[in-house]
């Protein structure tokens, strides 16, 4: 039934772009069609999501193909049901987004190929996500990265578009490469195509390789760090609610595939738990570590992805370890948390991008340090970025809370094992916590320079909010933050049902969340917390008003007798202590002037970070490997006949191979 | 499958030395298209007694590979005004040597395959393997564009004849088969020999390095 319900789902979010490329470049039509199909398509997967979640999995449904070792088999179990209302609920809310934020209008000549590829990699993500076959799945992954390169590549006239949209084909390209040859080995170890032999493949002796391998595809599109070149550049130069949809949903089918993965394992060794945990910390630290640096906004968020996809390993890792150690309440609390700030992530980074959009859409600019004094000009986007800021660094009274609990209650829970996993839990526990913090310090700096003091440039004086298509899809974002913070102990059943799917029997029965983690006292406080904001805020707002001291003045006016906005504190200067501390691994690079005598002559001081793995990294290889490879250029020679020469020694040496 | 596959097939092999060894090009297109309408056959010989589906494809094999592309052709043929392939780059008596060299190690190589018991002593596997190399023969050593069609033909002609092989097992191989004909028809005469004809005034496949990065 529900399985029924994802395929007609699928179909249609697949062909919602379709009509509109018969239409003209003009008009509303197509795209007002396509926003309703979209969201019939999401409407009828989140039914069917929830279904499941409530009533529990129909079983698998299968049918025939006639592709060699394919078989068209889809089921929804609880894992795939959470994924696939996030799907469901960001595409629709994106799809309203960008009929304001990217209409057809101002767009006429991208605006239809988003759109139709928009459909694409919705469906091919909800049917990724309900494959249990090995050539579904790898078919569903394949669409789903390349519709993801057209959304990516939407403004390709841009020559910095088509560079990071090539950066990102040479990820999805390796990831692919990588999920080749684990689907290889998994059939090699099972004999089957169909993903039920997974698990026996995965405790064989070529299971150690087969979890290499996929942390290595999977890791590629989820961006772990060191994996995660990809990401910063084409989050920054797509349209915002791509961003959104890509930062929300794309990613998060890697951590699907290892969760996926590690759930098929009866019994991994202990070391897959300590590499997620180490990939968690690093990606998590150095993620922030990179986002602080960074002066545009939405790559600074791009980097936040990066780091909350570090938090995510990080519970996966304490469900994997909880696995081999055959302890419930490390596998409840891991997987519970990963899952949960799957879920979180999706919200509130779909938010925080969907707000920054407003910002770009306002004022023409991803600079931060052009920016500055927008909370009076756009109260609306400041709350809904506010929202976002304070989800999104684990603090009360919002939702980032309740999974970053969870993984930390999971990590302490490890102390009671001796050795290595003691470790581990003692090394990512604070990490987490440094996660935290410099989060916190992040969004300091972001929303500072952004939305409070005084305009530094002329752009933004004229911003003001966007209309109620862009903003009624981040209030709902931001309710929905907010309800899975106050509503914890609620949503703790939906995930007591993913753990059960995810454990599958293989460490005893484990208790519900409710018991190991403190979540309704968490929520009340988080009710109480929120409640006593508010009235603080209606009492000082009355009093306020009230008393005649209202006076227009400039932010930062402390007596100076000709402030400018230029006084005020840059993104940079204020992230400058941190980004110093962390420069082993962030390589600033800075242009400071060299000042001399008591009136120096004008000058300019230019700082920036560059991905010290792509830019440091792979880019002087690949300019060698580029180098060394023109040599071979002599057997382009245009020679037709010579190239059908080439194909046809081919032939023969295969041929006579053996 | 029918004992009169074989003679089939013979006459499939001669027409590879007959496209080879003209000079005239609507001698070319002609043999191909009559190799072509004999695969059509094929497809029903092979399986042998009636059957809707086999008889269907046949149709539409000689209907696309017969009729409707060497129409194309010759139609190709009148507008740019030229009769005959001079000058190719291995001439005609050593390419039908070469044919001929390439038929035996079709045969010697099939020999050595480890086949269905179905196919052990057919025709069906050396003629295809020789209709490729043929086809590949002719696509490498001759210059006009038109003869690059032709020897594409014959390529694909090759490889019908192995899906064919495979006809029982894998049915809808052949019917992609047919399919990728309809490719040829529409683009290869469609799109290539226009656009030469009005880019470089030449039908020579030799201006296309002016391409070249």
């Amino acid at each position: 039934m529900n399985e029924f319900l994802l395929i007609a789902a699928i179909v249609l979010a697949g062909l919602a772009g379709v009509p509109g490329l018969f239409r003209a470049r003009e008009g509303h039509a197509a795209e007002r069609l396509f926003v309703g199909v979209i969201t019939l398509a999401g409407v009828l997967a989140g039914t069917g999501a929830i279904g499941t979640l409530a009533f529990g999995s129909s079983g698998a449904l299968t049918a025939a193909w006639p592709v060699p070792g394919g078989q068209l088999a889809v089921e929804v179990d609880a894992i795939s049901a959470m994924f696939v209302l996030q799907i469901a609920v960001l595409a629709v809310l994106s799809a309203w987004y960008g009929l304001e934020y990217w209409p057809q209008k101002a767009h006429p000549t991208n605006g239809r190929k988003l759109r139709a590829f928009y459909g694409v990699a919705t469906a091919a993500m909800l049917l990724l996500v309900i494959a249990r076959n090995a050539v579904l799945f790898l078919v569903a992954w394949e669409v789903m990265a390349l519709a993801a390169f057209f959304l990516f590549t939407t403004e390709d006239e841009k020559p910095k578009v088509r560079e990071v949209g090539f950066v990102y084909l040479l990820a999805a390209r390796g990831g692919t490469l990588c999920l080749f040859a684990m689907f290889a080995l998994l059939a090699a170890a099972s004999g089957t195509l169909s993903m039920d032999g997974w698990p026996l493949a995965l405790a064989s002796p070529l299971g150690n390789a087969i979890f290499i391998v996929g942390l290595c595809g999977f890791g590629l599109k989820a961006g772990i760090m060191p994996l995660h070149i990809w990401l910063p550049g084409a989050h920054a130069n797509a349209p915002s609610h791509i961003s959104a949809l890509m930062s929300g949903v794309l990613i998060k089918m890697g951590i699907y595939g290892i969760v996926r993965l590690t759930a098929s394992c009866a019994l991994p060794p202990l070391w897959w738990g300590y590499v997620l945990i180490g990939l968690g910390a690093m990606s998590g630290v150095l993620g922030v570590g990179f986002a602080i640096g960074q002066h545009d906004i939405k790559r600074l968020l791009a980097y936040h992805s990066v780091e909350n996809i570090g938090i995510i390993c990080l519970g996966l890792g304490v469900a994997v370890l909880g696995r081999s150690l055959g302890r419930p309440e490390l596998v409840a609390l891991g997987i519970a948390g990963a899952l949960l700030h799957v879920w979180n992530h999706g919200l509130f980074k779909a938010l925080l991008f969907l707000s920054a959009g407003s910002v770009v859409h306002a004022t023409g600019t991803r600079e931060i340090d052009r920016l500055g004094g927008l909370w009076r000009r756009m109260p609306r986007t400041g709350l809904a970025f506010l929202v976002g800021a304070v989800a999104i660094c684990g603090l009360p009274p919002l939702n980032g809370l309740i999974s970053e609990l969870m993984i930390y209650l999971g990590l302490f829970q490890t102390s009671s094992e001796g050795g290595g996993t003691w470790l581990a839990g003692a090394l990512a526990a604070p990490a987490l916590a440094i996660v935290g913090a410099l989060a916190v310090a992040c969004f300091v700096k972001v929303f500072g320079a952004v939305f409070l003091g005084e305009a530094r440039t002329v752009d933004v004086e004229h911003a003001h909010d966007p209309g109620r298509a862009m903003l009624v899809p981040m209030a709902v974002l931001a309710l929905a933050c907010l309800f899975i913070a106050l509503g914890a102990p609620l949503v703790s059943h939906v995930l007591d049902t993913a753990v059960t799917a995810w454990a599958g029997g293989s460490v005893g029965t484990t208790a519900p969340l409710n018991a190991l983690a403190p979540l309704v006292w968490v929520s009340a406080t988080s009710a109480a917390l929120l409640l006593s904001l508010l009235f603080l805020g209606v009492r000082l707002g009355a009093y306020m008003s009230r008393r005649e001291f209202k006076k227009e003045v400039g932010t930062w006016d402390c007596g100076y007798a000709a402030p400018t906005a230029r006084m005020q504190y840059t993104s940079s200067s204020f992230a400058a202590t941190l980004v110093g501390l962390l420069a082993w691994a962030l390589r600033p690079d800075t242009h400071a002037p060299h000042l001399q005598g008591a009136f120096p002559a004008t000058s300019t001081f230019a700082s920036h970070v560059p991905d010290t793995v792509l830019d440091r990294g792979l880019r002087p290889v690949f300019s060698v490997a580029a180098r060394v490879f023109m040599w071979l250029r002599f057997v382009q020679s245009g020679n037709i006949h010579l190239y059908l020469l080439y194909i046809l020694g081919t032939l023969v040496v295969l041929l006579l191979w053996r | 499958m029918s004992t009169a596959v074989d003679p089939v097939l013979v006459l499939v092999l001669m027409l590879n030395f007959l496209v080879l060894g003209t000079s005239r090009l609507r001698a070319a297109i002609n043999a191909s298209a009559l190799q072509g309408a004999f695969l059509g056959t094929l497809v029903v010989l092979v399986h042998g007694g009636f059957a809707v589906r086999p008889i269907m494809v046949g149709a539409a094999a000689i209907a696309i590979k017969g009729i409707i592309i060497p129409g194309l052709l010759h139609r190709a043929l009148r507008d740019v005004a030229i009769r005959r392939e001079i000058e190719p780059y291995v001439s005609f008596v050593t390419s039908l040597l070469l044919c001929a060299v390439a038929t035996g190690a079709a045969v010697l190589f099939a020999g050595h395959l480890p086949l269905a018991p179905e196919h052990d002593g057919s025709l069906l596997i050396p003629a295809s393997l020789a209709t490729v190399l043929t086809g590949f023969l002719i696509l490498t050593t001759r210059r006009k564009a038109i003869t690059q069609v032709v020897g594409y033909l014959v390529l694909e002609n090759g490889i019908f004849i192995m899906g064919v092989s495979l006809q029982e097992a894998m049915p809808s191989l052949v019917e992609v088969g047919v399919l990728l004909d309809l490719v040829v028809a529409i683009f290869v005469i469609g799109i290539v020999l226009n656009h030469i004809n009005q880019e470089f005034a030449s039908q020579d496949v030799d201006q296309l390095d002016k391409l070249k990065e």
